[in-house]
């Protein structure tokens, strides 16, 4: 264990936190956006099963990682409009619409590993872009600014999140529509039209998540979210619905995937004890849960599919 | 359903395989036999199980989406159970054994009911992460303490138990086929369901807190103990799937692929697949995971015939939920709707022109 | 009132048809609204006025018919569409979202002002001047929910004047006000028809209609069924119209001895779902025989006291005595069990099961008791048995026993969840709201039923915004306000405009 106290690795540890955070945190934050508006997506960890399947098998085919992360946010956004016809247009019950989303997501995307690939083969995923100046700080530079692209990408989306949300006339519609959108709907706010937008702009930050996993790792395999999909969505619960509150949650899962991985790296944890270690994301989510259990805030109109006259 | 297929359909043509042959391969492959009917009754087993299990989580207002997690518990249970007492005679041990893998399958659903009723805790999201615990234990015990002493000896170390005691082997039915115990089990078990839900106090008290909290309390039932005895019901019927899986399988051990759906070909997610299919009524669930169950063996034949992996069937499944519940909202609402607006129009009575006889009568005296 | 010209005229529908699966909402209904006038619309639930205002605002399409705003035909497809032309509509329950803060609540909807940047500046001037100009005080920068009943309904007309609307449609604006609050709400309604807007007004009161309408028209089972003036009909005669018979706006009263007790609730402290103080040092006492009315605005404390008394609700301190029984900290089923009935105020919510059957909901409460429960097992044919009588007996009208509850109308889901409380003869019924939304044959009939109680020696507490239901039914009524009572007046010395003031928080 004294080999995980230095100053080396627990500075390696930090920084391998911020960058395992990436995934939940572009997940969460596109969660965020579509529940304020009143829609619940729990299909988030399919749509990031494909988007990182799609990245992974356009990166290795044309070795362009921008292809990759394009192709990610593409597939994310198409899940995106399934899904808005799903509960919009048909008004399906989202909690199970979603689970549907995340069969559908798991099959398909082992279905099209097996297919296309077949055996596991890595890619080269995201380099680190040090950024000037910043980059050379003493400890700060090598934990924050020597990152790769998306994990700038996620945490500048944090702050443009908020403002979308809280100061455009855009993200008053959000709210409105999240609250009482009988109330939107009667003075001529489509609501519908913006629950399209934020589910669009949601999934394709979840397919951006799953393509952040597979670039990250540079290899796909069955299941490899293993969880993180519904994990981000337990951060939006967690964040209270604030951007910088889901943040701070994905920092904490983050960390703790981390810290797992530098202890197996580091031969502290082995076998069995690997199996232990390996529950704490998922023990971690239902203590956080329980945690907030008693959050108030939720908008009111959550999982509640608009309809006229009623 | 259609619509799946077509989509089925389509897919084959984008990997390169002709969906006549494929769909050919799979029809003969889950129906073409006797054999193959039995295979496909097998494999509806777990989900027939997981399946009549999951109505009642769902007719209680709560999704159970920890079918994988309690399967693999129950199957646990069982399995100590049996390694602890591997001589008890068989009509003793067999039956225990299903008792076990309830009792293990209820402990963990019972726990998301508890988070849920008493932490406020969303059970969609804790039955996820119980799932994803459960495996994380059943890999611990099976890289452990539980793995076969021949596979230490001999130093290849796969992750399973011993081959566990005969006396626990379910019974091979009659007929020649390999259809056991176990399928009895799930017919009798989704029946016991149908029963629980519309024929108890009990199923009345589950469904009243599933279709409304508010009226639940105010008639005096307590909704919280409800939600935790929906789960442990659901759970315990999962954990019967565990114990089919375990002891009705060819190498009657418990074992892992060491992937993320270890020994349970996905049955808790399938199984909630035909739950949806059959309505979320336990009786029609047992024709719903026949039919699954044998989309499941057809698949494999298909995925010989035209090397179309069998995932395809999950993908096709996820499409089928993501329907089927958009479908059938949409005909209740417009069904409530037209019945509602039926009603009101008969009360507001009528002019002349148009008697209405009731309402008419409605007038009091 | 000036003749008309045609010029008058800022709207006509005509012919208006609308069909659903099996029922015509509408049927060729002619309707008109002059400059300058308060149109009424007088119908039961179920009668039309809903749908017939709902093809205005775009948000149902009529099948037949034609809409001309100024003469000039129109379509309107959604609010929005209706909002470009100018009409706006308050409806019966808040259009408001809580979260938002006024200024908000009134830009949403409107372009932008900035694309990017909200901007709300000139929004909240605006909505100084029209304060000003109408006597509206509203805050701009407050939440919603910061905001008392009253407050809220002034944001609505502010949305609708910021909107320039010049028709505006008010669908029963009324409901959750005092009676001094509907004299100002008046006032500023006539403020907007002298500027020359039109207003169509929905509402069942019909002392208010009498008060603020010039033209009435009446609507029964998707026709029109009469065309008034307030100076030439009367309240009978436009209950006439609306339900097609002799109607007893008033049920009649026999006189009853007032017996020992059944209720008596000393010092009650309750709180609501914020956790703030909803009933507060509360005393009461109901005897036998007797009905004792709570009046009061809605949201005064009225729903909280229901639910403590019922055990749905904890009591932070005092004493409840239910026959002679300490039951603050019983449970709703054992309070059941001292023969306590409870007619809750949203039927559709706390008193029965839309999904489950109307037989499944009249054994709800009695559902683990023998003869319905025998060892765990339903037993289906006393349930058949029990359940045919009660539909008998409270004239319950469904098709059949297995129909989902949800399919009936308001009124008979109302007389359901009557027939259920009053099977087991309580000594004790607490009855919430026991006639809103449901249509009048219903009330009538309700009242009756609760008239036979009385004399049978049940108590009842019944709690009721109706005014005219409470000083009809009441042998003594207190006034709720801000959780207290504010007074208690015996029925002889109760009058609207007492109670009214009692309600407003003026003691006397």
């Amino acid at each position: 264990m004294s080999d995980f106290f230095t100053v080396s690795v627990l500075l390696a540890t930090l920084a391998a936190g911020i960058r395992l955070a990436t995934p939940f945190l572009l997940a969460a934050l596109g969660e965020t956006l579509g529940q304020r508006s009143g829609v619940l997506n729990l299909g988030v960890e399919g749509v990031m099963l494909l988007g990182a399947y799609g990245a992974y098998y356009a990166t290795l085919r044309t070795e362009s990682v921008l292809l990759g992360i394009v192709i990610g946010l593409a597939v994310g956004g198409a899940m995106g409009i399934v899904y808005g016809v799903v509960t919009l247009a048909l008004k399906a019950e989202q909690g199970i619409s979603g689970i549907g989303i995340f069969i559908f997501g798991l099959g398909l995307s082992d279905l099209l590993f097996q297919k296309q690939v077949g055996t596991p083969t890595p890619i080269d995923g995201l380099g680190d872009l040090a950024i000037p100046v910043l980059g050379d700080l003493p400890w700060v530079g090598e934990v924050l600014f020597h990152q790769n692209v998306l994990v700038y990408v996620a945490f500048l989306l944090v702050p443009a999140m908020w403002y979308l949300i809280n100061r455009t006339p855009f993200g008053m519609n959000v709210r409105a529509v999240g609250e009482t959108p009988e109330a939107a709907d009667s003075l001529g706010v489509s609501v519908n039209r913006t629950r399209y937008i934020t589910i669009f702009v949601g999934n394709a930050l979840a397919g951006l998540a799953g393509a952040s996993l597979a670039l990250e790792l540079g290899i796909f395999q069955q299941n490899l979210t293993n969880g993180h999909g519904f994990i981000a969505v337990a951060l939006v619960y967690f964040g209270a619905w604030r951007p910088v509150g889901v943040m701070a949650g994905s920092m904490v899962f983050g960390l703790v995937s981390a810290m797992v991985l530098q202890w197996k790296t580091l031969g502290i944890v082995v076998g069995t004890t690997a199996s232990i270690v390996g529950m704490f994301p998922a023990v971690l989510t239902i203590l956080v849960l329980v945690l907030v259990s008693r959050r108030t805030g939720s908008p009111s109109a959550l999982t509640r599919p608009f309809e006229r006259g009623h | 359903m259609l619509a799946a297929a077509l989509i089925g359909a389509v897919m084959l043509l984008i990997l390169g395989a002709n969906p006549l042959t494929g769909y050919a391969a799979l029809v003969d492959g889950a129906f073409g036999g006797t054999k193959n009917l039995a295979n496909s009754a097998l494999k509806a087993m777990p989900l027939l199980l997981v399946g009549a299990g999951i109505t009642v989580a769902f007719r209680t207002g709560v999704i159970n989406i920890g079918g994988e997690g309690q399967i693999i518990v129950g199957a646990i249970f069982s399995t100590l159970l049996v390694l602890a007492v591997p001589d008890v005679p068989r009509f003793l041990l067999v039956p225990l054994a299903f008792l076990f893998g309830a009792l293990g399958g209820a402990v963990w659903g019972g726990m998301a009911g508890a988070l849920k009723s008493y932490a406020g805790v969303n059970e969609i999201l804790s039955t996820i992460m119980l799932n994803i615990i459960a495996v994380q234990i059943l890999n611990l015990l099976l890289r452990g303490p539980l793995m076969d002493p021949g596979e230490i000896e001999r130093g290849s170390r796969i992750p399973h138990t011993e081959r566990l005691s005969g006396n626990a082997d379910l019974p091979i039915l009659p007929g020649g086929t390999r259809l056991h115990l176990g399928v009895v089990v799930a017919v009798l078990m989704a029946v016991a369901c149908y029963v629980l839900l519309f024929r108890t106090t009990q199923g009345l008290r589950l469904r009243a807190s599933g279709h409304n909290p508010f009226a639940s309390l105010y008639a005096g039932m307590s909704v919280k103990r409800n939600v935790v005895l929906a789960f442990m019901y659901s759970g315990a019927m999962c954990g019967m799937a565990g114990v089919t899986l375990v002891f009705g399988s060819e190498g009657h051990r418990l074992a892992t692929d060491g992937g993320a759906t270890t020994f349970t070909g996905a049955a808790g997610f399938n199984g909630i697949v035909a739950a949806l299919f059959g309505g979320l009524h336990p009786l029609w669930t047992i024709p719903a995971s026949f039919l699954f169950g044998a989309l499941l063996v057809g698949a494999n034949a298909m995925q010989r015939a035209v090397q179309v992996p069998a995932a395809l069937i999950l993908a096709l499944n996820g499409l089928v939920v993501v329907f089927v519940v958009g479908s059938m909202q949409a005909r209740a609402r417009l069904g409530r709707t037209a019945a509602r607006l039926r009603a009101e129009a008969r009360e507001s009575p009528a002019d002349t022109e148009a008697p209405d006889p009731d309402a008419a009568a409605e007038a009091p005296p | 009132m000036a003749p008309t010209t045609a010029g008058d005229l800022l709207l006509e529908m005509e012919g208006i048809t609308k069909r659903f699966p099996g029922v015509v909402a509408n049927e060729a209904v002619d309707f008109d609204v002059r400059r300058g006038e308060v149109h009424t619309l007088l119908g039961e639930n179920g009668a039309g006025k809903s749908t017939l205002m709902k093809i205005l605002y775009g948000l149902y399409h009529a099948d037949e018919g034609e809409v001309r705003l100024s003469g000039k035909p129109v379509t309107i497809n959604s609010p929005s569409d209706a909002i470009d032309r100018g009409i706006g509509m308050i409806h019966q329950h808040f259009m408001l979202v809580p979260t938002l803060t006024v200024a908000e609540n009134v830009a949403l909807g409107l372009p932008p002002i900035r694309r990017i940047r909200q901007d709300l500046g000139p929004v909240r001037e605006r909505i100084s001047e029209l304060s000003d100009a109408y006597g509206l005080q509203v805050d701009p920068d407050a939440y919603i929910w910061q905001l008392a009943v009253g407050e809220r309904q002034r944001v609505e007309i502010m949305k609708a004047i910021y909107r320039d609307v010049s028709l505006l449609i008010l669908d029963e604006p009324t409901s959750v006000l005092t009676p001094a609050e509907v004299d100002d709400l008046f006032v500023t309604l006539r403020q907007m028809t002298d500027g020359g807007r039109g207003l169509v007004f929905i509402s069942h009161k019909l002392h208010e209609v009498m008060a603020l309408s010039d033209r009435i028209t009446v609507l029964r089972g998707g026709r029109v069924t009469g065309r008034t003036m307030p100076s030439e009909t009367s309240r009978e005669q436009l209950a006439h119209m609306m339900v097609g018979r002799e109607v007893q706006l008033a049920p009649t009263r026999l006189e009853s001895k007032a017996a020992e007790a059944r209720l008596k609730v000393k010092d009650l402290n309750v709180l609501g779902d914020r956790g703030t103080p909803a009933v507060t040092d509360f005393d009461l006492e109901v005897r036998s025989g007797e009905v004792v009315g709570i009046a009061g605005v809605s949201g005064n404390g009225q729903r909280e006291l229901a639910e403590a008394l019922a055990g749905l609700r904890p009591v932070v301190s005092g004493e409840v005595v239910m026959n002679g029984v300490e039951t603050t900290d019983r449970t709703p089923k054992e309070i059941r069990r001292l023969g306590v009935s409870y007619i809750p105020e949203e039927r559709m919510r706390d008193g029965a099961i839309g999904e489950f059957s109307v037989a499944e909901n009249l054994i709800l409460t009695d559902h683990d008791r023998p003869p319905i429960s025998r060892r765990g097992l339903l037993d289906f044919k006393q349930i058949e048995d029990g359940c045919s009588d009660l539909v008998r007996r409270f004239t319950v009208k469904t098709p059949t026993l297995d129909t989902p509850t949800a399919n009936l109308s308001g009124g008979n889901i109302q007389k359901l969840v009557i027939a259920r409380e009053l099977s087991g003869e309580p000594e004790l019924l607490i009855a919430s709201q026991p006639t809103r939304g449901v249509d009048i044959g219903a009330a009538e009939y309700i009242h009756t039923v609760l008239m036979d109680q009385r004399a049978g020696g049940t108590a009842i507490l019944l709690i009721s915004e109706d005014l005219d239901e409470v000083i009809g039914l009441s042998d003594r009524i207190a006034v709720m306000f801000e959780g207290r009572i504010m007074g208690t007046l015996d029925q002889e010395e109760a009058t609207v405009q007492r109670l009214g003031l009692l309600m407003a928080g003026v003691s006397e």
